[in-house]
Order: C-alpha cells, then structure tokens, then sequence
C-alpha cells in the first residue's frame, strides 16, 4: 500500500514538473513568437526609405518615417535631461540622508507617481502644458515621459547606493571626507553600475510609450518646428499607421516596431549586462 | 558629469532642429474624410512653398472643433457646419471655407462577393440599427437578385471617435428613415444600436479590411485606395447611384446656387437623377483673426491656391471638386481673414 | 597646541565641509520633496479639472452606462466594466501559467536555466504596450475570429458568455493581450517571494520524504503566498492602465453586454480616443474624471500589492 502511494506521488511528482516546465516554456517561447513576428514582417518591411524620407500622402508608397525616428531621439532625450539628474539627486537623498518621517513619505509618494497610468500623465501634461501655452509640443511629450521617468530612475538610485557597503562610506569618513564628499567619490562610484542601469532601463521604458504622447507631442507630418512644436514619434506612428487600412502603412508600422524594440531590448540587454547580474523587475 | 554626458546630444539635436525652426510651421487638425486630398495638398505646397510647413492630422471632426477652440491649432476642419452653440465658444469667430466635395460609401467585406451591391435607405438603417442581422436576409436578396449572400452575421462596423463623416452618414439616415431619426438621430457622435468602434475613416476602412462579413461607412477614396468593394444607394429619385465625381457633382449642383453666406449647408439625399444622395461639403475652419500676420498670410495664400490649382487634385482622389459658384464666393470670404 | 593660523584653517575646513554637506543635503532634499509636489500637482488636476462632472452628477457616474456626448450625459460604467472585465481575463489566464512558471523557475529547475530563462521573460516586461497593440491586432484578432471564439462558441455556446457574433475584435482578445503583458510580472515577483522562503522549509519537508512537488506545493507557495498575492495585485495594476494594446483590439464600443466575444471598451481605451475630439468642459472633465477613477483604482491596487510583499520580507526577515 505505501508502494503504491508512493508511485502516485511520484508520479504527480512529474507530471507536475512537467506542466510547470511546459507553461514556463510557452512563458518564454511568447517572447520569441513576439521577436519573431516582429524580425519577419519588420525586416522585410526595412529600407532605405524607412529611414530617411517622410510620411506621404495616405495611400502614396514609398515614404518613411525619418522625422518619427528623430522626433522619438528628441522627445526621449529631453525626458532624460529632465528626468535623471531629477531622480539621480532624489534618490541619493532617499538613501543619504535617512529622515525617519520624510523618507517614507517620499518612497510611498514616488510609488504613487510610478502608478499613475501614461494615458493620464499625458492627460495632465495636456492640461498643465499643451492648453497653457496654446500648443501641442514634443515638449510636452517630453514633460509627460519625464514623470514617468523621474520614479523609476530615484528608486534604482536608491536600492544601488544602499548596496554600497556601510564600510566603505565609514572608511571615508574616518579619513576626514565630509558626507557629500563622500557621496561622490566614494559611494556614487560604488553604485554607478547599478545606477547606470536603472537608467537605461528608464529610458527604455519611457521611449517605447505611445500614450502620453497622443496629446502632447501630437504628431507631425513634416520635420517641424523643433522640440516646442509638434513632433512626431515612432510609438505613435505605430499606431496610426496599425489602424489604419493602406497595406503600406502596415508595412511600415511592422519596421517601425522591430526598430523600436530594437532599441528597447538592446538597452536592456545591455543595462543587465552592465550589472551581471541578475534583478527584478523593477516593481512596477 | 552625467549632466553633461547627456547635453552634447541635446545641443546636437538641437542644431539639427535649427535649420527647420525657421521654417514656417502651421498645425491644423480636424476631419479624417478629407485627409486624404489635404496630406496631398499640404504635402504639394510644402514642395512649392519649401519655408511652409501646414501639419495636418486627421483626427476627426470633432477633434478638429475641440482642438480649434482649445487655441492648440491654427485652423480645423469637419465634415459637420459648427453649430451656433459651438461657434459661441470660440472668441474669435471661425469661418467655414468648403475645400472639396465628397460621398460617404457604403463598403463591405464579404466572403465570396465581389459584385457590386445595392443598398436602399431601408437596408442601411436596418443594418445600422442591428434589425437586419445576417448578410442571406431577404430585405438584401429583395435588392440584390442573383447574388449568393452567405449565411453569415453582419458584423457592423461604425467610428468610434466624434466623426463629421457618422453625420453625413446619419444625417442622410434621419431624413429617409423616421425610424432612424428617432432611435440614433444625426450627429457626429450617436448611440450605436451594434457594432465595433474603429478610430477614423482610417480606423473603420481597416476594420472593415480586415474582418470578414463586415460592413462599414467610409468616403470614397479609402474604398478606392484600399480595393474595398463598396455598393451603390437608391437615391431620392428611386436610382441605384454609386458615388463617384458625376454623381457627388450633381448633389452639390442644387445647393451651389444658393448657398448660404456662411457656407453651412448638407446635401444629403438631394434631388437629382444621378445625384449621390450621402454627398457632403467638407469645410476648413479658419479663424477671422489670425494674430500672427505671417501665417495670416500663408493661410490665405493656401486658401487661394486651394481655390483654383487645388481642386485638380479631387478628380484623382476620387473627391470632387467644388462648384463655381462656390468657389466665386468664397474667393470674397478670404478677404474677411485679418 | 595649535597656532591661531592653523585653529583657524582647521575651523574654515570644517566650515566648508559643513557649508558642503548642508548644501548637498538641500539640494537632494529638494529634489526629493519635489517628487511631493509634482505627485500632488497632478492629483490636484485631477481632482479640480474633473469638477463640472462630479457636481453635475455626483457618484452617479460610477453607476451610469449612458455615454452621450452629444447631450452630455456621461457615465463610467461600460468603461468599468471593460477595463474590469479584461484585466479579470487576463489575471484568470496568466495566474496559473505565471505561477506555475514562477514555481518552476524557483523551486524545480536548476539554477543555470533557471536564470536565463528568468531574464528572457523580463524582457517581456520591457516590450511597448504600442507592440503588443500591432501583434494583437494582425496576429491574435484574426486567429481570434477564425478559430478561437468559434471554438469557445461550438463548445460552451450555451453559456451567456460566449454567444452572439464573433468579431476577433472585443473583451475576450483584449484579456488575452493583457494577460501576455502581466505574466513577466506574476513570474518575476512570485519567483522572488518563493525564492525567499528559507531553505529550512523545503529541507524539513524533503527531510519528512515529501516529494519536491509536495514540498513546493504544500510548504513553500503557502509560505510565500503573501508575496504571490502580491504578485497578482502588481499584475491586475499594470493590466487595469494599459492602453495601446486594449484599445487597438476590444472594440471601442461603450455597451455592457454578457458575451465576452462582444466589443467593449476600457477607460484608458476611451480617453485615448476621445480626449482629442472632447468639446466642452463637461465632456473634458468626464474623461478627467474617468482618469480620477483609473488612478484611484491603481493606487487601490498597487497598495495592496506593497502590503502583501512588504509582509513577505518581513516574515522572511523573522526567521
């Protein structure tokens, strides 16, 4: 009798190995119909074109979406000057400077922020900057990504300088260097892998976002006035150009997306490369 | 000294954005019916007119009229007149310049069919409304002798976004249809009865592409473009018209004589043999006052053009162009923008 | 004994040192408290922009299904509804499959594969919302229609569930999309909670002669359940605000109706749409406010979630 338990649990042993093997690998076999869809249709759709030309006219082939590919450099890099000295200096204060009531405060309230859905940051980035000043902008776009971008980048500063050993600051300390001295020559350095990657993985994120760009960069169909006038960005010509009906504009929505995931998954590639090791998620 | 790392790209990028600020950049929005004729023509100016820059997009009517009174554009466009109660919430009056003519068609996606199919005022609204349910019904056969409809659902497909093009369509629907006209009612947004939502007639024209047994309400060109099949409408005087230049023509070809000064008019189900009745103006909403006086200029400049050479591009694109009288009388309300 | 000139320097260096510190502690405290600000500014917008809505209708909003924006009615329900329903699709779809991943990786597989395998479906965290909209729409919605629901409707079309037309489009292809998007997150934080049960539980179990599945099955994901739990609620956070992905595949129709293969439409959906195109203060302030419902359904969530995983560490920490 315990024999033949002991052949059913064994039994339910494996069978539940392998189920749980089978939904990890339909898990990840999701990640490689998504590349592969995207290598497939987008490399066929990839030309000269694509990258250097113009939206034209619907229903007119042969046009590109070179200002979309600026447009995204510029929306995301001034997102990033905005948003990663923001979060870098917020989060060295969040790990430095321990404050029993404010700290706390600050991390629940960053949590909040990092919780808000794009669609209504770029709401609010509507209201508190495209209707003030009469106008869509990329800056705007850029406003809206940088409130994204500012919870991300102040968290992974501060998990990586807390990583820093205690001793090394002590060490510092006990040679005569002040606190902010110490901080940066001495810890920042220490975490910098770290830190560096929390803002790649930043940008990453915020570069592949469509949503609060509907109504504040806009779109444009020309290389525009610069980053105060409407600017086009891949992640929204993706999707006009999926809704749309003209098999062209399919085509290129397909390039489109393998450029963008390009970028998004080779930065975080590299991002963890950079950290060799592994991480979480960053909590969402 | 990340700081840096990221402003040398910065002022890089800026350096490219430099040349093309001073480049004349004008952002309008509004409907997506005519999308197709404007892109052309922005797009041709612009090769004309290099320093000119007239960003459109199409995001709907009622994008246009809400972005128009938000201040956030220079001028819109819908295939609905503003309304009084509208055109009140602006402060400086807009004016209605009609830029080209065009129908809204009904386009299908049906297995097996490639024919032509006719439709009747009963028949569309019954589709619309969800009372004629499935493509083998008898009130389609009763039209259409000879063709084999399959057995399957009609799977209806209208916009989902505040749309000049729903009110052509529904306006057409409420003048024939009592029924119509008390259930849904004529709008640029109306309480669907079935249906899935696509986002401008970019949107609908897709859906309909894509999903079989579908039935949706685009203009002609996005039929025409996309090699939909689209059918003909029995018009007011009882004939089977397809929309196309002739018949669009023809139902603006009443109303051109007299058209109000300010340009508002529907010429839905006009009388006319070979008239197509869900024909429809389409009008830019241009301001009365535009602050800045070179843009001010510019626009005026495009309106001419849009006047004369324009309208040779709406025969190619399966628009129509716009009456002489119409023209005439418009050519006199440029002068009103100051 | 030190000479005036040099107490002097020695006062001025711990001067400056103390100018530096108190200088570097403002700065980053300002940029701290701005977060603060910046999080209360938006709230604020918020709560103030969506005012004519709140007073003109009250908590009825939450509980009308009318959405006109002709006469000005509006109501957030079919938006609840659609977002409500998807995201319980995906949970329901990506719960077992994220879980039993997150037990595999954790408890059963060796570590070597264990990490690859782990950093492969992270990347899946790290795709655009926009890419899975363009997959969902061309590759899911016409396999949806073809063969999907028309199997769902041969099987159980006695269920109100699955009956009417089959568009591909609508609430059962919007859950699905969404589960995709929320399993990386189930996975990558269950497997942590898991990882983090003490390795006395599963030697005492193994010790007892469990087998591995019992041991994993019956003393560690009950150990580790709060952080699973918490897992569950991250997920149900991010699938409630997504956007691109939901609105190019459910629908866009704003009706409540049993079939789960009907079009529906999700409040992130419909301010995407038609925030563009909204004339009027009322009509603004109805997406505003639809937005005011999202956020504070996130912030529900999320909160949850921190709980539960803020519990797990703890427990861990205890032993």
């Amino acid at each position: 009798m315990m024999r033949g338990n002991l052949t059913w649990r064994k039994s339910v042993n494996a069978v539940m190995l392998s189920v749980t093997a089978i939904f990890t690998v339909l898990a990840v076999s999701t990640l490689f119909l998504i590349l592969g869809y995207l290598v497939y249709y987008g490399g066929r759709s990839l030309d000269w074109n694509f990258f250097t030309k113009l939206p034209l006219p619907p229903g007119e082939i042969g046009g590109g979406m070179a200002n979309a590919i600026v447009g995204s450099l510029e929306i995301v890099g001034v997102a990033a000057l905005i948003g990663l000295p923001f979060g870098f200096l917020a989060g060295i204060y969040l790990s430095e400077f321990e404050d029993k009531m404010f700290c706390p405060l600050v991390r629940y309230v960053a949590d909040l922020l990092n919780g808000i859905p794009s669609i209504v940051v770029g709401l609010l980035a509507w209201t508190l900057v495209v209707v003030p000043t009469r106008s869509f902008s990329g800056l705007a776009g850029s406003i809206a990504l940088a409130a994204m971008l500012i919870p991300i980048v102040t968290r992974q500063t501060e998990q990586f300088l807390r990583e820093v050993p205690l001793s090394l600051r002590e060490a510092a300390l006990a040679l005569g260097a002040s606190k902010w001295k110490t901080i940066a020559t001495v810890v920042v350095p220490a975490g910098s892998k770290g830190i560096l990657t929390g803002m790649i993985l930043g940008i990453a994120r915020i570069a592949g976002e469509s949503a609060p760009l509907l109504f504040t960069a806009f779109n444009n169909q020309f290389w525009g006035g610069g980053i105060t006038q409407p600017t086009a960005s891949l992640p929204v010509m993706i999707y006009s150009h999926a809704i749309a009906p003209y098999d062209d504009w399919h085509r290129q929505a397909w390039a489109a997306g393998l450029v963008l995931i390009g970028m998004v998954l080779i930065a975080n590639i590299a991002a963890r490369l950079v950290l060799a090791r592994g991480i979480s998620v960053p909590r969402a | 000294m990340k700081m840096m790392k990221m402003s040398l790209p910065l002022a890089g990028l800026m350096m490219v954005a430099a040349p093309f600020a001073a480049a004349q950049q004008i952002n309008a929005a509004g409907a997506t019916f005519p999308a197709v004729i404007y892109q052309k023509w922005f797009d041709e100016y612009h090769k004309m007119h290099a320093d000119v820059q007239i960003n459109y997009q199409s995001i709907g009517s009622g994008g246009g009229i809400a972005q128009l009174t938000a201040g956030t554009v220079e001028f819109g466009a819908s295939d609905m007149p503003m309304t009084d109660e509208q055109i009140s919430k602006l402060s400086v009056k807009p004016l209605h310049f009609p830029s080209v003519l065009g129908g809204v068609v009904p386009t299908y996606n049906i297995a097996g069919i490639t024919q032509e199919l006719k439709f009747t005022s009963e028949t569309l609204s019954g589709i619309f409304l969800g009372t004629i349910a499935k493509w083998d019904d008898p009130r389609l056969a009763k039209d259409n002798p000879g063709v084999k409809f399959p057995k399957a659902d009609i799977q209806v497909v209208h916009r989902s976004d505040g749309s000049g093009t729903t009110f052509v369509w529904t306006d057409y629907l409420s003048k024939v249809n009592p029924d119509w006209k008390s259930k849904v009612g004529a709008n640029t947004s109306v309480n669907w009865p079935v249906g899935l939502g696509g986002k401008g007639n970019e949107g609908v024209a897709g859906t309909v592409k894509q999903t079989p047994n579908s039935i949706g309400y685009v203009e002609l060109i996005y039929a025409v473009q996309n090699k939909m099949a689209y059918g003909s409408v029995k018009n007011a005087s009882g004939n089977f018209v397809k929309a196309d230049f002739n018949s669009v023509t023809e139902a603006a070809a009443a109303a051109a004589k007299n058209i109000p000064d300010d340009f508002r008019v529907s010429i839905t189900n006009a009388a006319g043999k070979n008239a197509y009745p869900i024909s429809t103006f389409t009008w830019l909403l241009i301001p009365s006052h535009i602050p800045d006086a070179a843009k001010a200029t510019t626009i005026k400049a495009f309106l001419q053009w849009m006047l004369a050479d324009g309208q040779k591009y709406a025969a190619g694109l399966s628009y129509a162009s716009l009456p002489k009288e119409v023209i005439a009388k418009e050519a006199k309300q440029i002068a009103k923008i100051q | 004994m030190a000479t005036p000139a040099v107490a002097d320097t020695t006062a001025t260096r711990r001067q400056t040192t103390q100018t530096g510190d108190i200088a570097a502690r403002l700065i980053t405290l300002a940029f701290a408290a701005s977060i603060i600000l910046i999080t209360l500014l938006l709230v604020w917008q918020l709560w103030s922009q969506s005012a004519p809505t709140r007073h003109k209708f009250g908590l009825a909003f939450l509980f009308s299904s009318t959405w006109n924006p002709v006469t000005e009615e509006f109501g957030a329900l079919p938006f609840v509804y659609g977002t409500v329903v998807t995201s319980v699709l995906a949970l329901l779809i990506s719960v077992p499959l994220g879980l039993g991943s997150a037990i595999f990786l954790a408890e059963l597989a060796p570590a070597g594969i264990s990490n690859t395998l782990t950093f492969l479906i992270e990347l899946l965290a790290a795709i655009p919302s926009v890419i899975y909209g363009l997959l969902a729409l061309f590759t899911l919605v016409p396999l949806m229609r073809d063969y999907g629901e028309p199997f769902l409707k041969s099987t159980l079309g006695f269920l109100p569930l699955f009956k009417g037309p089959v568009y591909g489009f609508g609430l059962l292809t919007g859950g699905m999309v969404l589960s995709i998007m929320t399993i990386p997150f189930i996975i990558s934080v269950s497997r942590e909670a898991l990882l983090a049960v003490p390795r006395e539980q599963r030697e005492a179990a193994l010790a007892l002669g469990a087998t591995r599945w019992e041991s994993t099955w019956q003393i560690v994901v009950p150990y580790a359940k709060l952080g699973i739990l918490g897992s569950i609620f991250l997920g149900l956070a991010r699938a409630l605000g997504e956007t691109m992905a939901v609105t190019m595949v459910i629908g866009n129709d704003p009706k409540i109706v049993a079939s789960l293969f009907a079009p529906g439409y999700s409040i992130a959906a419909v301010i995407a749409n038609e925030f563009s195109e909204a004339t009027g203060r009322v009509y603004q302030s109805a997406l505003i406010e639809l937005g005011l419902v999202l956020f504070l359904l996130t912030i529900i969530i999320n909160g949850f979630a921190r709980l539960m995983i803020l519990a797990t560490t703890k427990k861990g920490s205890k032993r």
